[in-house]
């Protein structure tokens, strides 16, 4: 089996995501997992995910945003407080 | 900042007439103190006015860490009424069943008056209690005051709501099981889930003692837990007989009232043909003291309910019949289903579809074989319907062809 990566890389992958499409996509945490799995094959898996998410969140690298449904975005303004 | 100006408000007055409560007349008397409260007043009237509300929703408001329990809501006309420009829900987990002591009461408001409009609402419709009305600066310091006295945030968005029950054994001799407990249990075993959004959408769990079914969740939670019981109805024939001198007609009032006809009264005793009861609740509602549900206790779980959104509304379907709900073994049986309906929810959900609409898409009969549960015929969406008969199962192979044929 491959090297797992750690819950650290996973969250710089995920942060990488979400930086990158910022303004354009708002990537929900399936899609992230989701997109994150059909990258890192058997280097990763949900919960670790999971708690990759989490530490985003704890960090303050992300936030959860709302529109419609909850989605992770950077730090900032957005939406209805503009 | 804040206008704090009083302005007028005819058409907002006209609610504080008549015999009734008023929130109208309650909001005047906290916008003495409140200039919140004041531009709240004045929006509304403006909304009343123009009819069209002047709220925006969303965005990126919330604690450290947290995804759930705070919904962001700004005024569009901050312009004119500067005081309430965030205008911030915030959803506090209430105990299970609504059990607060005064003290508890008075620690929440005392927290809500220094940091928050000072207006609630008990409760919401998930069940927490609802803080109405603050600004993005005082959101982490009413969560670390909360948080300190033990208190915590709701869910909201697309996570776990948070779950609510009955007051279930506390107070009500119908409950079959602990919906207290339960519920208890099964907010802290998904406080992760319930506190980061992680799902396509909202996911609520409600608790019911009985079939009663007084949190209403087989109209108003995805997952719905409902007490029952499968052996037979318990009766105290002194009490029937009790009930019959004191001139209640059980023929007219009970006997005929059971949708299933299957209760007989001679003048002197009840009979229950048990197997055709379909637990509506209807005679041991009447008869209390006559009638209780039987020993053999636990309760039947129900998926996909929810209020109109995108699509309209659905009520819940069985899924499980009958589940024990074993309190000694954590309630274990019933946490391996829901890991089983959330894998195949991340698998098949999309975005703003809850699974009641997930199932309708992809199919009930598929997904009851993905999660794993036999199909049984108490599963049924309506009575007399059954819409998860597999046909392939009695065909064999070359049979179809064959049927064409004939
Ligand atoms: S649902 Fe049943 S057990 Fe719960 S409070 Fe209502 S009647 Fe009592
Ligand atoms: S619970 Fe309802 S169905 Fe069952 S015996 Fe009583 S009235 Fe009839």
């Amino acid at each position: 089996m491959a090297d797992k990566m750690s819950v650290e890389a996973i969250a710089d992958a995920m942060f990488n995501i979400v930086k990158e499409y910022a303004g354009k996509k708002r990537y929900k945490s399936t899609d992230l997992t989701k997109e994150i799995l059909a990258t890192y094959g058997d280097k990763v898996d949900k919960a670790d995910c999971k708690a990759a998410i989490r530490t985003l969140m704890d960090s303050g690298r992300c936030v959860y945003g709302y529109a419609g449904g909850s989605f992770i975005a950077l730090p900032g303004i957005e939406g209805a407080a503009k | 900042m804040a206008t704090g100006k009083k302005i007028d408000t005819p058409l907002l007055d006209q609610l504080e007439k008549g015999p009734w409560p008023s929130f109208v007349k309650e909001l005047k008397g906290m916008a003495v103190r409140k200039p919140m409260i004041q531009d709240l007043l004045g929006q509304l009237e403006m909304s009343y006015r123009e009819k069209r509300g002047h709220w925006k929703h969303g965005g990126l408001v919330g604690v450290m860490g947290y995804g759930g329990g705070v919904i962001g809501r700004y005024s569009d006309s901050a312009d004119k009424f500067p005081a309430c420009a965030h205008f911030h829900t915030v959803r506090v987990n209430q105990p299970s069943g609504w059990f607060y002591t005064s003290k508890a009461l008075r620690e929440l408001c005392d927290i809500w008056d220094a940091h928050g409009s000072g207006m609630t609402n008990m409760h919401g419709s998930t069940g927490d209690c609802v803080f109405l009305g603050t600004t993005s600066e005082e959101l982490e310091p009413i969560f670390k005051e909360l948080t300190d006295k033990g208190w915590d945030l709701g869910g909201s968005g697309s996570d776990v709501r948070t779950p609510s029950c009955c007051n279930g054994p506390a107070r009500c001799e119908y409950a079959c099981y602990d919906t207290m407990d339960m519920c208890y249990n099964i907010t802290m075993a998904y406080q992760d889930e319930l506190h980061r959004p992680a799902f396509a959408y909202k996911w609520k769990f409600k608790f019911s003692g009985c079939p009663n079914d007084c949190v209403a969740s087989i109209a108003r939670s995805d997952l719905s837990v409902i007490g029952t019981w499968r052996d037979d109805i318990r009766i105290d024939q002194n009490a029937v007989k009790a009930y019959a001198d004191s001139g209640m007609d059980i023929r007219a009032d009970v006997i005929r009232k059971c949708p299933t006809a299957c209760m007989g009264f001679d003048g002197k005793a009840i009979k229950i043909d048990n197997k055709q009861c379909n637990h509506c609740m209807h005679c041991i509602n009447v008869m209390p003291k006559a009638l209780r549900p039987g020993k053999d206790t636990g309760a039947t779980i129900l998926i996909g309910a929810k209020a109109p959104i995108i699509e309209g509304a659905l009520l819940a379907s069985v899924l499980v019949p009958f589940m024990k709900l074993d309190k000694e073994d954590d309630y274990q049986e019933f946490k391996d289903l829901i890991a089983k309906i959330w894998e195949f929810w991340d698998e098949h959900g999309v975005s703003r579809e809850r699974i009641g609409e997930c199932i309708q898409r992809v199919g009930l009969g598929n997904f009851i074989e993905e999660i794993g549960v036999e199909p049984i015929p108490e599963m049924v969406m309506h009575p007399r319907t059954n819409p998860y008969i597999f046909y392939e199962e009695y065909f064999e192979e070359g049979d179809a062809e064959g049927a064409e044929e004939a």
